[in-house]
């Protein structure tokens, strides 16, 4: 069964080149930028409040092709920005995060794909969040920031999408909270989607999740550099966002994972310091997470990220699951991971469920694998495989479909 | 298994389903099944499958396909959503074969089940001759090292049927050998048949 082989023809490593011209990676690229819903067309939001003007950050890999056909649109995660793949400069120590799945002979094949991404409106890497200054103060907007939900976020993407002149993505794409993303525009928009691919997802936040979620903000609300989110002038709540984050990276490991990545193992000492002090491995990981993760994000984008993944609930929005996807016409592959205990295969499963009812076309993949939620990142060749073969199809059949 | 009876077996499967229906197939490995289904019938077919690898394969092919284990039961799976439910060289590897035929026949209006034959007389005499399970068949594998759960003649099977309501609407027997082996299987297919493929359905109430 030859022709069954996935078509993955790997560039092989070139050691006598940097890693940003490698044959495998999409090279150098630039940080692009789109602003729309200018006053008096702001975009309104679902809490009814508008936003406007909305900046959205995004890169973009490969060409479009020439039927706009091969259009991806790739959804980041919480912490996630739009730098997917490459380099945005010969200086950077590391590429983008899903650089192992974006680059020519990779499962996101640029060499035939067009791929998108942006960073999602309420974050801090480029789009318009509570960092950016509002134009009517010409402060930042911190707490002055609407809360915005994952339909208000794709809103501003299908407005990209659009000012890219596609009309149909061949495939939406995100793993976490981008799975969420995933599942919105194919209700929202079922004209625009032509397949999906919600990685380790859920069609609604659970209670764990909030919980987690809520403890995470409490940290930084109770950051005394918080200031009620105005602390753009002085010292940001970095304490408040590094315990939220170090508490984020618990919940995306599994009890196997750190086992196997760190044990009991002390850090740099023979014997307990009998003090407060790092002696473990585990907390010397976590105390670096939440350190670093100070240094590139904000506090307040945190606050309005994690509340906009509290108030997904598809059923709840919707009536019921059913109804919620009862428009849809999206091809559907859907990845869970048995250890990921943040967004469980049985949450996955509910999707599936009412797909099946539906009668939708769609494929479920419940990838054994120790490292939990995280695994969506690190699973690669397995996620790469399916993605690649599904996409492979679902682009000649999207080619062969009119319209 | 040799490669031929595989592909007789589901040959025969495929003949026995009606064109443009809706079929299901539990433990439909790589997706054979399904294709020539969806090519030659245009039939809808959704599959359950619970190797990792053979998912994968599925997903290749562009079949509809959930990772899953037929023997939690089908419980997403709405009453009579399907025309037929597909049960192939699976039976003797499920742990609850009687649930796992009940849940086939709430689901589809019709299941076909196909089933290695340990009647076979090749098998009846080597556990007669060397007093050992013989290693032919679906029972390639030593008995320790094998995922056969239950050993099962033709015979049992159908005697199975009959005990729990199941009424087999038709049935085919497939055999390696020539001409001869076809009518010997046709005529005493469990001393001859080394699979029987059976349509059933629920005797009605």
């Amino acid at each position: 069964m030859a022709g069954d082989e996935p078509q993955m023809e790997q560039a092989q490593p070139r050691p006598d080149l940097p890693p940003w011209q490698q044959p495998d990676s999409v090279g150098l690229v630039e940080p692009k930028d789109y602003t729309f819903a200018e006053p008096p067309n702001e975009m309104p939001l679902d809490s009814g409040a508008k936003l406007g003007p909305i900046t959205l950050a995004y890169e973009t890999y490969g060409q479009l092709d020439e039927q706009k056909r091969n259009a991806v649109l790739l959804c980041h995660a919480l912490s996630g920005d739009a730098h997917v793949a490459g380099y945005n400069s010969p200086s950077d120590r590391k590429p983008g995060w899903w650089d192992a799945m974006v680059g020519p002979g990779k499962a996101f094949d640029t060499r035939r794909y067009f791929v998108i991404c942006p960073n999602c409106i309420g974050g801090c890497k480029g789009s318009t969040g509570p960092m950016s200054i509002n134009p009517a103060t010409g402060r930042p907007y911190a707490r002055s920031f609407p809360v915005v939900t994952m339909a208000d976020m794709v809103r501003a993407q299908k407005a990209l999408v659009e000012h890219l002149g596609i009309r149909t993505l061949l495939t939406v794409v995100g793993g976490s909270m981008g799975g969420m993303q995933v599942l919105e525009w194919a209700i929202n928009y079922p004209d625009a989607v032509w397949s999906a691919i919600p990685i380790a997802s859920t069609p609604r936040l659970s209670a764990q999740g909030i919980a987690f979620n809520v403890v995470g903000r409490q940290a930084i609300l109770d950051d005394p550099n918080f200031r009620d989110g105005n602390y753009y002038d002085g010292e940001p709540p970095r304490r408040g966002l590094a315990i939220a984050r170090m508490l984020g990276h618990i919940t995306y490991l599994s009890d196997e994972s750190m086992h196997e990545k760190f044990g009991r193992q002390l850090r740099d000492r023979d014997d307990y310091s009998y003090e407060f002090d790092v002696d473990f491995e585990v907390e010397s990981y976590l105390q670096h997470q939440g350190q670093v993760f100070t240094e590139r994000f904000d506090p307040n984008s945190y606050l309005y990220i994690t509340r906009a993944m509290d108030y997904f609930d598809l059923a709840g929005k919707h009536g019921s699951l059913e109804a919620a996807f009862r428009h849809v016409r999206s091809r559907f592959l859907i990845i869970a991971f048995s250890s990921d205990w943040l967004y469980p295969p049985y949450q996955s499963k509910e999707i599936v469920s009412v797909l099946r009812a539906s009668r939708a076309h769609f494929a479920y993949c419940e990838i054994p694998s120790p490292y939990g939620h995280d695994a969506f990142l690190l699973e690669k060749d397995r996620i790469g495989r399916l993605i690649s073969d599904f996409l492979a199809l679902e682009y000649s059949r999207a080619l062969a479909h009119p319209g | 298994m040799t490669a031929a009876p595989v592909r007789a077996d589901l040959l025969e499967i495929a003949a026995l389903i009606e064109p443009d229906t809706r079929v299901l197939d539990l433990g439909c490995g790589t997706g054979e099944l399904m294709r020539l289904l969806e090519e030659s019938k245009n039939v809808s077919a959704r599959g359950i499958e619970i190797e990792i690898e053979r998912v994968m394969d599925c997903v290749a092919k562009g079949l509809s396909v959930t990772h899953g284990n037929i023997d939690e039961g089908l419980q997403d799976y709405a009453d009579a959503s399907f025309d037929y439910v597909v049960l192939s060289q699976t039976l003797h590897l499920v742990s609850r074969p009687g649930l796992v035929l009940r849940e086939m026949l709430r689901v589809g209006r019709r299941g076909i089940v196909s089933i290695p034959n340990f009647g076979y007389w090749p098998m009846r005499i080597g556990l007669l001759v060397r007093g050992r399970i013989p290693r032919t068949g679906c029972f390639s594998k030593p008995w320790y090292n094998t995922p056969t759960g239950h050993v099962v003649t033709l015979h049992d099977f159908r005697h199975f049927c009959s005990e729990n309501g199941i009424v087999v609407e038709a049935q085919r027997f497939v055999t390696t050998g020539g001409s001869l082996s076809r009518v010997l299987a046709g005529g005493w297919p469990n001393l001859f048949a080394q699979l029987g493929i059976y349509v059933v359905t629920r005797r009605p109430a």
